[in-house]
């Protein structure tokens, strides 16, 4: 019991997330200023962001509804966590490993999304209601091909569990070649699901102000700021566990490669962010429909035809 | 079924992230495409005609420099030329080639200013930062020259106030290749980046014809094939003795807007060369009376927006009767909202954006029209101060007890 | 260059390595051309006292006053920086080249009366 608490609370859960998302947030920042030539902000920035956010007055919209607008950035954050739990993080097992656990932490991670819908919707603002009806329409255009992306793999691997699939690629870690596609497909649409330039659309800052949050402030602006870089690092750990199966015995060791992994996913991502404008909602549709599902879709032909091989 | 349920009216501005300056444009929207535009400007009315009159000739020079803070040069030089042609005093043909010198430095930074805004409202903030950074060379090079990085201040009546020296002619031509060579490189990225093309081409559209019908001037003209420049047109100050080459595009969108501007910077960039080497010998300034015949003038010039008009009128005194000042946002507004119809509210900014607008230039006087009553007419100051007591009264807060401080002049 | 998305990202990655544009302002300073125009400078020594700086002036930000007696002349120059344009014209103006410009650009204060000076 104390251990399981432990788990939820420390470690892997709310507190080590929390830290390492504000460590990713940082790398984020400085990386993305470092391309543009800048000298970008200190290491203490986005926890001393957190913190003045926490400490500034919260205003609810006179139209909201109250206990829903309060709870989102809540259910958001919670959602984050407790994905981030299914995902081994120290060795090739997670805490605690099932079959179908890959389908579970999808589908806990679209939670947040939703979260972003229903927050922009119930804040009653022009602004947020057009970020929120983007962000559902995004949802709809890159969720398919990055759930199919990462069911490729599990296809080959024979396994619905993360674990199982990482176990599967550690021991042939020549069939991750296989998966290239796969990896560039799950890196594109993920863009989307973190909302990052080019498909920041729900909170376009230009645009529509920032869209879903323009009405939230405060404390739960603060969470919700929290689960955004929560989700960037469940997504990048997920797409380590799924692509990039190194591991080792040792669990120092394996933590460390951990780190590497999704630093590495990291600065990947950030590059995409600053070599890219943003697109328009219409061409995000096309684009996620007629290339980046299509290509999914052949990656799991692909992988059928080899599983078929291989048996 | 009435198509006014699925509508929704949207405000962008007048306090908005993708707008430098206060501007309302309402937007009328059916989903993500909007049906209606309507543009209001006005909130920066800071009455600077007015102070003109109020103010020697030698002092409106540096307030009409102040009218707006990119084109500062362009302006001055147009009321200069205006009063110069008034009192009747050809200015030296060295003055004449600083003169230019000026301009085409400050088309070169409001260019690459206007590149990093552009990208900044379709989110692509790499080339943002990095055509500004560029921005910075030009802005030294300005500032060397002029004593200040926005309002150069390097015009006077009759003439410039600093020579070039050939330190600072070796120094221009250093930084000048710099500049040159990393517009080679933005002028390939706008040409060759997908995201980039797929967010310009097709948005903002404006037709040859609509060009000519709504009067726009500058960049936007030019990029809907209106080969329409003053420099080449009216040539004044000395571009008459530099070649100069009008650059055109027939896209008529966001586009090539953009592609004009960055082919602009490299015509720029070869005739500040062309000018340094050729600069003849002479005096900065000739002698300048104090006071101005009376009389009336036209002055134009090519600001890096478009065509810059001023009206000078003189009576006689040390002070100008009236001033207008025409600057080339203000012709280019009239299209906007033809531009913005039929688009994506994502578009709405970088169509804004397109025409570079600078609202404080734009904002001059009002004129309310009334639709209750359907007539219109002009304000003046009292009447305003009496409607707007009035409307604070009935919404319960009484202002006609605030006193307005006297402005001292 | 051929056409395709994220051209910037090898000129973006080149530059991670280079020292960043960024000038942090008070621990590295932009440098100003001497012949920048900062605040005014005033030298009470060779002035007349003809006021032309302060007629002008376009801001009405300076202003040259007799402290002395009328036979024994010494003056004071009392310059509003708040007020001050910084176009230098004065300078330009000034018969006796009593004020020039120094490119002291450094002038906030806390206070709107800090920014009156008296040289």
């Amino acid at each position: 019991m104390l251990m399981a608490l432990f788990n939820i609370v420390i470690f892997p859960g709310l507190l080590f997330l929390g830290i390492y998302a504000l460590f990713f947030a940082f790398l984020d920042r400085k990386l993305y200023a470092r391309l543009q030539n800048r000298v970008g902000p200190p290491w203490f920035q986005p926890l001393a962001d957190f913190c003045k956010l926490l400490g500034k007055e919260t205003i609810i919209p006179q139209g909201a509804d109250r206990r829903v607008f309060v709870s989102l950035p809540v259910f958001a954050l919670a959602a984050v966590t407790t994905a981030f739990i299914y995902v081994p993080i120290w060795s090739v097992n997670s805490l605690f490993p099932f079959e179908g656990d890959l389908i579970v932490v999808l589908y806990l991670l679209t939670i947040p999304t939703l979260c972003f819908f229903l927050g922009g919707w119930y804040s009653t603002s022009l602004y947020a209601t057009i970020g929120a009806v983007r962000a559902l329409t995004q949802l709809f255009s890159y969720e398919v091909p990055l759930f199919m992306a990462m069911l490729a793999p599990a296809i080959l691997a024979e396994t619905w569990s993360i674990s199982g699939i990482s176990a599967y690629y550690a021991e042939h870690p020549l069939y991750i070649l296989i998966n290239i596609p796969a990896f560039l497909v799950a890196m594109v649409a993920c863009q989307g699901k973190l909302e990052r330039v080019p498909f920041d659309l729900p909170e376009a800052e230009t645009e529509i102000v920032s869209g879903t949050f323009v009405e939230y402030s405060g404390r739960l602006f603060a969470i919700f700021k929290m689960a955004i870089d929560c989700e960037l690092v469940v997504v990048s750990a997920l797409i380590a566990a799924i692509f990039l199966p190194f591991h080792a015995a040792n669990p120092w060791l394996g933590f460390l490669y951990f780190i590497i992994k999704t630093v590495i996913i990291l600065i990947l991502l950030c590059l995409f962010r600053a070599s890219m404008a943003r697109v328009r909602i219409e061409q995000m549709l096309m684009f996620c429909w007629k290339i980046l599902t299509p290509l999914a879709i052949i990656q799991i032909i692909i992988n059928l035809l080899v599983r078929g091989a291989l048996a | 079924m009435s198509d006014n349920s699925k509508r929704i009216t949207i405000p962008i501005g007048p306090q908005h992230p993708a707008l430098k300056e206060p501007g309302c444009f309402t937007i009328t929207l059916e989903g993500e495409k909007v049906v209606n535009a309507v543009v209001g400007v006005g909130y920066n009315h800071r009455g600077l005609e007015k102070a003109c009159e109020s103010r020697t000739y030698i002092q409106d020079l540096y307030i009409i420099e102040r009218v707006c803070g990119i084109c500062s040069h362009t302006h001055s030089t147009a009321f200069c030329q205006g009063v110069e042609e008034l009192v009747g005093v050809e200015i030296s043909p060295r003055a004449k080639f600083i003169r230019v010198i000026m301009a085409e430095l400050e088309r070169l930074h409001s260019h690459l200013l206007w590149l990093g805004v552009a990208a900044h409202e379709i989110g692509f903030d790499t080339l943002f930062m990095y055509s500004w950074r560029d921005r910075e060379l030009v802005l030294d090079m300005l500032a060397m020259l002029g004593g200040n990085r926005v309002n150069y201040g390097i015009n006077t009546l009759g003439g410039v106030r600093r020579d070039i020296t050939p330190e600072m002619k070796e120094l221009i031509h250093k930084t000048l290749n710099i500049v040159e060579e990393q517009n080679k490189y933005y002028i390939d990225l706008a040409l060759h980046e997908t995201t980039l093309a797929a967010r310009l081409s097709g948005i903002g559209k404006l037709s040859h014809e609509d060009a000519i019908k709504y009067g726009a001037v500058g960049p936007v003209a030019r990029a809907s094939m209106v080969k329409d420049d003053i420099r080449v047109s009216e040539p004044y100050a000395a571009y008459d003795q530099i070649p100069v080459k009008v650059v055109t595009d027939d896209h008529c969108d966001v586009f090539g807007r953009a592609v004009v501007r960055v082919l602009e910077i490299m015509e720029s960039i070869s005739m500040i060369r062309f000018a340094l080497d050729n600069m003849p010998d002479g005096d900065l300034a000739v002698k300048f009376p104090r006071k101005v015949p009376a009389g009336e003038v036209f002055s134009r010039t090519e600001a890096p927006r478009g065509e810059d008009t001023h009206y000078i009128r003189g009576n006689g005194t040390d002070k100008p009767d009236r001033v207008r000042v025409r600057a080339a946002s203000e012709a280019n507004w009239h299209g906007m909202q033809h531009m913005l119809e039929g688009d994506y509210l994502a578009d709405v900014p970088i169509i804004i954006a397109a025409i570079d607008p600078c609202y404080s230039c734009t904002d001059r006087a009002f004129i309310v029209k009334d639709l209750d009553h359907g007539d219109q007419r002009v304000w003046d100051w009292q009447s305003l101060k009496r409607y707007s007591v009035d409307w604070y009264k009935k919404r319960g807060f009484d202002a006609s007890k605030i006193k307005l401080a006297e402005r001292r002049i | 260059m051929k056409k395709g998305p994220g051209k910037i990202a090898g000129f973006a990655l080149e530059h991670v390595f280079k020292k960043p544009a960024t000038i942090q302002y008070p621990f590295g300073k932009l440098k100003l051309e001497e012949s920048y125009r900062g605040k005014i400078e005033y030298d009470a020594e060779t002035c007349i006292g003809c006021n032309i700086c302060a007629r002008d002036c376009p801001a009405g930000a300076i202003k040259v006053v007799n402290v002395g007696t009328k036979e024994e002349k010494s003056f004071q120059c009392r310059l509003d920086v708040g007020h001050c344009i910084f176009c230098a014209q004065c300078v330009d103006s000034c018969p006796k080249k009593c004020l020039h410009f120094s490119p002291n650009i450094e002038l906030a204060a806390f206070s709107r009366d800090n920014l009156k000076v008296t040289m």
